[in-house]
């Protein structure tokens, strides 16, 4: 058959499974599009590339499989860089496919011309500059495969005009682009863990996005009960246990429950699976857990001794690790160290004050989650209500919570919060945002209007960037430069602006009886929550500090020399 | 020849690199050593057999985070191969005595 390159892209990538893409077209992708008109995928037209990204970042983190979004050339192109960005630091399958001028004009600085493939080097996990038309049936298959295969991450394909354009004849497409297989399991490796477990008398789980990555859940809580090993998330990992479980310590590191850091202080081995030790998480790496032997499982064999030196690192899928650990674990009650786990907990619990009252971060976030109830998903922009929502809300399972943890990216909840809507329509998507986050990527409630997603944006609005006013006054002095917006826009009104239903909580109206409303509201909304502007985040370990020395009361009473 | 040109390539580990030959791959590798801040002493660049694929000889330091380069060039799409290669130290040496 004859078809041309752009067709042939539509064509390999309706065989991937995709069935909707977000992207913005533009002069050198305008072949591309001209092909995804006669399919049946659903085009999601994001009103900024970013949030063109992270729409398809959402629909990967909410599925786990990969996703699509089209950018043109130039601007474009730059416009999803921090999409793709975030995808790498977090480990999300994400294919970016960009138009590029036509190849005789490469190289001589044309319109909208940029060199995509070297920008994007350092920010995707493998990237592509397709030279012919012909290429596509290796490339597009294959960054499918790589996106998806070990540690996922995101691939770019920067296609020229003229190969989108430029007709092939091929007999037969090529098989989609399928998951390697993980690598063998170690039997000595597991043997020799399964002993270290055995033997260890304060043993701990650390655990991150690898586990909710390779569907280990259930694998690792039957880990935890059957040995009896308390376990700590770390942001990416929260989901992965469910709040409640009597085993589970929350979130470790920068903004974690005392009692949580502290029990990792005296831990004597430090069972990390799918965490590369993030300095957030960490603190200064070398007090972590200084009293533990390290066992250290992840899919990334470059993981393995980056940051700490394990006792035993494992090369392995986490899932079938744990799996083949399990029958070589022992049940064992580890009374004692329970019941200083249980005696810490009761001595320095998170404390969630305000929980109560809808007008206060832990309130709001707390009664939204009873409102949404336990299906909802949840994203988060970034930024202090990043931090108390992963204190305080109750997650329960693995993929409710999409958040950016590894490079931060404020402006990424609305429009991951519209691609989790469009990947799982069946179910409520909460964003929780602030007034810094919402405007970084406000142009997605056109978006989220256009499309009718099912996003309830509740924006924490205290006037400032909050994370930056308690730095400031934590860190430098109280000299607040910087933090404070002095315009303070009216977001409802921006909101219906958009076409968006609007709610405000500082009206005076009962808080609650809003907020009840707003959540059963059809489509989109948004509901402005004025928060205090002094209101911070604690417990807080300072940049660079080790997470023994948390600010907000008297922590060091608990180590025990 | 200076006698310090020898001893550059001496000091450090000779890394054998298989690679795809396409415009792309020396940004990869190159951009891996400078975005990860390793070191690298020395780069020689080949095509071998059709052209299809090059060979990449590096020169880099040999200490603790030799383990941690290794294992960040395996993770590139396009490095095929990767393993230590002293035997080419010598005609490393030879080249970087020419240079002087």
């Amino acid at each position: 058959m004859k078809i041309t390159g752009a067709q042939l892209i539509v064509r390999l990538v309706e065989r991937q499974g995709i069935d909707a893409i977000a992207g913005i077209p533009g002069g050198a992708n305008l072949p591309l599009y001209d092909a995804l008109r006669a399919s049946r995928i659903r085009h999601v037209l994001a009103r900024h590339e970013q949030g063109a990204g992270f729409i398809a970042q959402g629909m990967a983190r909410a599925t786990g499989r990969p996703a699509v979004c089209f950018g043109t050339s130039g601007p474009g192109a730059t416009n999803l860089l921090t999409a793709i960005a975030d995808a790498k630091l977090d480990s999300i399958p994400l294919v970016a496919i960009t138009g590029q001028v036509p190849r005789a004009m490469i190289g001589t600085d044309a319109f909208q011309e940029i060199d995509t493939y070297g920008l994007t080097i350092p920010i995707t996990k493998h990237n592509y500059l397709v030279r012919s038309a012909t290429e596509l049936l290796d490339v597009i298959p294959d960054a499918f495969h790589v996106a998806a295969s070990g540690r996922p991450g995101p691939v770019v394909v920067d296609v020229p005009k003229d190969v989108q354009s430029e007709t092939v004849e091929c007999d037969a497409l090529p098989a989609p682009g399928k998951v390697d297989p993980p690598p063998p399991l170690r039997a000595d490796e597991i043997a020799r863990a399964a002993a270290l477990i055995n033997d260890a008398r304060r043993p701990m789980l650390f655990i991150g996005a690898g586990i909710i990555a390779a569907d280990a859940s259930a694998a690792l809580r039957r880990l935890a009960e059957r040995a009896s090993i308390p376990v700590a998330a770390t942001l990416l990992g929260l989901g992965a246990m469910p709040a409640g479980h009597p085993l589970f310590l929350g979130m470790v590191g920068m903004h974690a429950a005392r009692c949580t850091n502290l029990l990792l202080e005296e831990c004597d081995l430090l069972i990390a699976l799918g965490v590369r030790f993030d300095d957030r998480a960490t603190g200064k790496a070398e007090a972590f857990c200084p009293r533990a032997n390290i066992l250290h499982v992840d899919i990334d064999a470059s993981e393995l001794g980056k940051i700490k030196q394990p006792f035993l690192g494992s090369e392995a899928d986490v899932g079938e690790w744990l799996r083949a650990l399990e029958p070589l674990v022992a049940a064992a009650p580890r009374c004692e160290w329970i019941a200083r786990a249980q005696q810490l907990r009761t001595e320095y619990p998170l404390a969630l004050p305000g929980a109560a009252d809808p007008l206060q971060p832990y309130g709001i976030i707390r009664h939204t989650a009873a409102l949404a109830g336990g299906d909802a998903l949840v994203t988060s922009d970034v930024g202090q209500h990043q931090m108390w929502v992963a204190q305080a809300f109750p997650f329960a399972w693995p993929r409710q919570w999409l958040t950016s943890g590894g490079l931060g990216t404020m402006g990424f909840g609305l429009p991951a919060a519209i691609g989790a809507a469009l990947a799982a329509p069946e179910r409520t998507v909460v964003c929780f945002t602030g007034d810094g986050s919402l405007l970084m990527n406000v142009q997605e409630l056109a978006t989220a209007a256009e499309e009718r997603v099912n996003v309830k944006v509740i924006l924490l609005n205290n006037g400032h960037l909050g994370l930056v006013r308690q730095q400031q006054q934590l860190f430098y002095g109280g000299r607040y430069h910087a933090s404070r917006f002095h315009a303070e826009p009216d977001f409802a009104a921006i909101a219906r602006g958009f076409g968006v239903t609007a709610f405000d909580l500082g009206g005076g109206a009962d808080p609650l009886a809003t907020l009840a409303r707003a959540v059963c509201v059809p489509g989109p909304c948004l509901v402005n929550v004025p928060i205090a502007a002094e209101a911070n985040v604690y417990p807080m370990v300072p940049p660079g500090a080790a997470n023994r020395d948390m600010i907000d009361g008297g922590i060091h009473d608990a180590i025990r020399a | 020849m200076t006698p310090s040109a020898p001893d550059t390539v001496g000091a450090g580990a000779v890394l054998r690199l298989l690679v795809r030959n396409h415009p792309g791959v020396m940004s990869h590798v190159c951009g891996l050593f400078a975005r990860r801040a390793f070191n690298v002493e020395g780069i020689l660049c080949l095509p071998v057999g059709d052209g299809a694929c090059s060979v990449i000889l590096l020169v880099v330091n040999e200490d603790e985070r030799l383990e941690q380069l290794i294992r960040q060039l395996r993770k590139l799409e396009d490095v095929l191969e990767i393993h230590r290669a002293p035997e080419a130290r010598e005609a490393l040496a030879a080249i970087a005595g020419w240079l002087q």
